[in-house]
């Protein structure tokens, strides 16, 4: 309890700082680069691919660099990674199953 | 002999002893990663949800800029969010949320900014930095009050109904904007985020609070800051997702 008292203030490490701005220009850009296509493209297909590749360039940033994740042990990265499968079943799943409705009801 | 029994036998013990972590993480940090996972299937199946209801209603196939909203068709988002406070009247699609994301983006930025702070140990710092994620996550929080206010209240067109009354907005069971479940997406997924981004508020607040009056210091290290760290970037990384799914396809 004693040592609250001298507690010691480390000076800002500069690099690691510029690396957190560094990366939100990354994101800042990425979303830019999405508002754009969104009224420069055509909707279809292509924009729609391209909209989900930016997005999870976006989650990769946000996952691994601001909360860390890339830096933890690998048993804890993949045991936050794997489970996203179940999810990515259901999404074609689910998408499927909607087509399917359209064409009996239409 | 005996002495190498005897070290192999502790070497053993202290496994068992205690202090080891699983994945190097301490427990705190663990549970909110599972947490968050779990959490992450809960958003997964209300965007799937809005995927397979949009899958299942025919897609809007005549020009942009032609663009009426009707029940037969899912509307195109950039034609129904195109507000922006002060600027009524004037077309500017997506432009609100953009900035809304940005905002959000910010506060995460500012979140890092503290927990790198709370590793030197920097009080002054790290109240600095909760402070600016604290107002970021209340800036988002009011300009999406705006955004349902506007949906809620809708346009000065409005929509015909079977009676011939005029009916502006939407609500669960009308809706001016295209079919009515779009109305029920829009407030059940935006509004599971906005209770995200409030609890996160609110929980920034404690911590902010905790900071000022010293507990961490006492304590010798700042982690609880990169747990709720964890989940102030879950909800960013959230938004990201709506973003694009609701908004941008």
């Amino acid at each position: 309890m004693e040592q609250t008292a001298n507690i010691v203030v480390k000076p800002v490490d500069k690099s690691k700082v510029r690396k957190i701005w560094k990366i939100a220009i990354i994101l800042g850009i990425v979303t830019s680069i999405e508002f754009l296509l969104a009224f420069t493209m055509p909707r279809g297909v292509l924009l729609y691919i391209i909209f989900v590749g930016l997005t999870l360039v976006k989650a990769f940033y946000i996952v691994s660099e601001f909360m860390h994740l890339k830096y933890e042990v690998k048993s804890l990265i993949w045991s936050i990674l794997l489970p996203t499968i179940l999810a990515i079943w259901l999404i074609v799943a689910l998408l499927a199953e909607g087509d399917a409705v359209l064409n009996i009801l239409h | 002999m005996e002495v190498t029994t005897s070290i192999e036998k502790d070497t053993k013990a202290n496994l068992w002893d205690g202090g080891v972590s699983p994945f190097k993480a301490s427990y705190g940090k663990v549970m909110m990663w599972f947490f968050l996972l779990s959490d992450a299937f809960t958003f997964s199946g209300l965007l799937i949800t809005y995927g397979f209801l949009r899958f299942s209603f025919p897609a809007y196939n005549g020009s942009v800029s032609a663009f009426v909203p009707s029940y037969e068709y899912w509307p195109i988002p950039e034609k129904i969010f195109d507000a922006v406070p002060l600027l009524h009247g004037i077309h500017l699609p997506l432009l609100f949320v953009g900035i809304m994301t940005f905002v959000l983006i910010l506060s995460s930025v500012t979140m890092v900014l503290a927990v790198e702070a709370g590793q030197r140990m920097d009080k002054n710092d790290v109240t600095k930095w909760m402070l600016w994620t604290i107002l970021g996550g209340a800036i988002f929080l009011g300009c999406q009050a705006w955004e349902w206010s506007h949906f809620i209240s809708g346009t000065e067109a409005g929509m015909m109904l079977a009676d011939g009354t005029i009916f502006h907005g939407a609500n669960l069971q009308f809706n001016e904007y295209g079919p009515p479940l779009f109305a029920s997406l829009f407030f059940f997924i935006t509004g599971f985020h906005g209770t995200h981004v409030l609890s996160g508020v609110v929980i920034n607040v404690i911590i902010f609070y905790n900071v000022v009056v010293g507990t961490y210091e006492k304590r010798g290290h700042y982690e609880m800051i990169e747990k709720v760290g964890l989940y102030w970037h879950f909800v960013d990384l959230v938004w990201v997702f709506v973003f694009t799914f609701f908004y941008l396809i």
